[in-house]
């Protein structure tokens, strides 16, 4: 056994360096993945080229059918490398139908997990309102699937999940991140250019992860895996996910906990991110670091 | 915004289709399939203007050591021609696995 | 045009409802109401700005940490409530700056507070509330996608200060290197850009455009109207499925959401295959 951890180091895979089309084929049993609405077919923004944007042939969303340990499962992954994975109105459609035609399956007694790759700004300022929209439909579809299956949402970096997408984050049955990703409403770069440097100063990486970062996330509570950069260990934080079910209550439901964690908050002053990590761990006994 | 097409002869069938890279800044991604017929086809959506002579002699240069009868699009985002060539060969190469 | 701060949802809350506070216990920032419409009590809620805010980034009319959790607890009250009988209609009326921008915001993670508001109005929706938004001004963003996007149906005036968008204008332009007046001449051709209200209709998001002569300061007839407006909106929400689907079923969706459209029928042919 005492080789076991250096062939294993060696043998490490980063996740984060796979471009969307290859995080969703790796969470997938080996020659399970089939591909729906692929590049070839060339359903691309309608509202890019008029703008000078150069469009992808799958707008930056990859939509993956396949199995799970032999489980039904539909992978969606954003390409952050793609316009900072933002939502425009056919990347978001694809997210949405495929959510929805889960469910569809699920309610007809079929079983059909979902598996989100959340790498996202949040909306598309090019489609503006149609993005802005599209996120909100995602926010139902998942609300309606995860009643029936597992939604699972893998945050990996570098781009993090922010903007509008950060809500569906929140409303999963679980939420995956390694330490080197971020999950946030507003991204540093918009806190500061909208409240003032004093306020959040983008360029300090330092308070960036400390207050968006997986490690911290997680530690809050917020995060129910945080898992390394590593191909094998994020599919099977994933297949263990699928295997746990549904869950009966979630995060984005539990009001009157969360509505008293805030009403604790000493709002006079900045807040120590530190803090909350001993104050919001879960009754059980708090997070391991 | 440009739309760019050429054309060069090739003679050899292939079978797969492939893709490679992705419309990054600076970046391209190569859509690459079967063709009929013994030439290939190649259209480029450019937001950069005014390189058609680049892409012209790119292109040149890649088919003068590939001669896959190709239907071949590119969606560019401002690559450099050693970027461009770079993902035309990732294609090719996924699709002779 | 940066957006001052707006009275606009204060006078349209007083206008429905007739009362003029936050309940008890909950932040002076949002009002929530039971009010008349029609034969039956409906539950109004406004998120307004409110200079006595904790959070200092939350007193402008922004959608902050309490705003949002507090949004969500008065809307699942009325559901708890509403369990074993008829389900009262839910109106967010909107007229909300943006989402609020700090850190304390993102340290104690503003995101799942939006989305508790977000899910307990679209639970709301499921459970059989007609949830109805009323625009009365603004609806920016993570503000709007936490008090109004879960709507059934989606109302707004028709005028210059009723705005729905993903990022104010300045900022827009900022982000997207482009001036003001280049932003503004982009929204002419392509209506999903445009910060004129009468091309987000042309989306097909919008039930219906509302004409109001001053809104910042309605006539009881023109109250009386939107009351009525309010009311069919409703009956319409009760007489269709509770899903999202009417806003790709309009004409206009139709029309200006081809994409979307083909989308969907693809995944759904390609689904099954294999």
């Amino acid at each position: 056994m005492s080789n076991f951890q250096g062939v294993d180091f060696v043998r490490r895979r980063s996740f984060i360096e796979l471009d969307a089309r290859a995080r969703a084929k790796a969470l997938l049993d080996e020659g399970s993945d089939r591909e729906l609405l692929g590049p070839f077919e060339r359903i691309e923004s309608p509202w890019l080229a008029q703008q000078g944007v150069t469009p992808q042939s799958d707008d930056g969303c990859v939509v993956m059918k396949g199995m799970i340990d032999g489980a039904a499962a539909v992978v969606v992954a954003l390409e952050g490398a793609f316009q900072g994975g933002s939502m425009g109105e056919v990347s978001g459609t694809k997210m949405v139908a495929a959510l929805d035609l889960a469910a569809k399956d699920c309610e007809s007694g079929k079983q059909m997990s979902a598996i989100l790759l959340l790498e996202t700004g949040g909306v598309r300022l090019q489609e503006a309102n149609l993005g802005l929209a599209v996120v909100a439909e995602i926010f139902a579809s998942v609300l309606r699937l995860r009643r029936h299956s597992p939604v699972i949402t893998v945050i990996a970096g570098t781009v993090g999940c922010f903007g509008g997408m950060s809500l569906t984050a929140a409303a999963s049955s679980y939420v995956v991140m390694t330490p080197e990703a971020r999950l946030g409403l507003n991204g540093p770069e918009v806190i500061e250019q909208e409240s003032g440097l004093e306020e959040f100063e983008a360029s300090d990486r330092a308070l960036v992860w400390a207050i968006h970062g997986g490690t911290q996330r997680y530690a809050m509570g917020l995060a129910d895996v945080l898992v390394d950069d590593d191909v094998a260990q994020v599919s099977r934080t994933v297949r263990d996910c699928v295997g746990k079910g549904p869950r009966t209550e979630h995060r984005s439901e539990q009001v009157a906990l969360y509505r008293e964690r805030i009403a604790k908050l000493d709002a006079s002053q900045q807040i120590n991110p530190v803090s909350l990590r001993t104050a919001w761990a879960e009754a059980t006994g708090g997070r391991e670091q | 915004m440009e739309k760019l097409e050429f054309e060069f002869p090739a003679k050899r069938t292939i079978s797969q289709r492939a893709r490679a890279g992705v419309v990054g800044s600076n970046d391209l991604e190569v859509l690459l399939e079967p063709l009929e017929g013994d030439h290939a086809l190649v259209t480029v959506l450019t937001s950069v203007d005014g390189f058609r002579d680049q892409w012209s002699a790119v292109l040149e240069r890649f088919f003068s050591t590939y001669d896959g009868a190709t239907r071949i699009h590119i969606n560019d985002a401002g690559a450099t021609p050693g970027i461009v060539l770079l993902r035309l060969r990732q294609a090719v190469e996924v699709s002779e696995t | 045009m940066s957006h001052q701060l707006s009275n606009r949802g204060r006078v349209w809350f007083t206008g429905l409802t007739g009362a003029a506070t936050a309940m008890p216990g909950d932040p002076d920032s949002v009002q929530t109401a039971d009010g008349r419409l029609g034969e039956e009590s409906a539950r109004f809620l406004c998120v307004v700005p409110n200079p006595n805010a904790r959070f200092p980034c939350a007193r402008q009319g922004e959608v902050g940490l309490e705003e949002a959790y507090t949004l969500a607890a008065r809307v699942r009250e009325a559901m708890d409530e509403d369990k074993d009988s008829s389900k009262r209609p839910i109106v967010a009326i909107v007229d909300v700056k943006s989402q609020a921008y700090g850190r304390r915001e993102e340290t104690a993670a503003i995101y799942l507070a939006a989305a508790a508001a977000a899910n307990a109005y679209a639970d709301a929706r499921l459970a059989g509330h007609p949830v109805i938004s009323l625009v009365v001004g603004h609806a920016i963003s993570g503000g709007f996608l936490t008090h109004g996007y879960q709507a059934n149906r989606i109302l707004a005036l028709d005028d210059e200060g009723v705005m729905i968008h993903a990022m104010h204008k300045e900022a827009a332009a900022r982000i997207t290197r482009r001036s003001v007046e280049e932003l503004d001449k982009l929204g002419t051709t392509i209506a999903p850009l445009s910060y004129n209200i009468k091309d987000y209709a042309k989306l097909g998001l919008l039930h219906k455009l509302l004409h109001v002569e001053d809104p910042e300061k309605p006539s009881m007839e023109e109250i009386q109207r939107v009351q009525t407006e309010l009311i069919a909106a409703i009956f319409d929400a009760r007489s269709k499925p509770v899903d999202l689907r009417s806003r790709l079923e309009s004409k206009e969706a139709l029309e200006m959401r081809k994409a979307s459209i083909l989308v969907r029928a693809k995944m759904e042919a390609q689904w099954r295959e294999g």
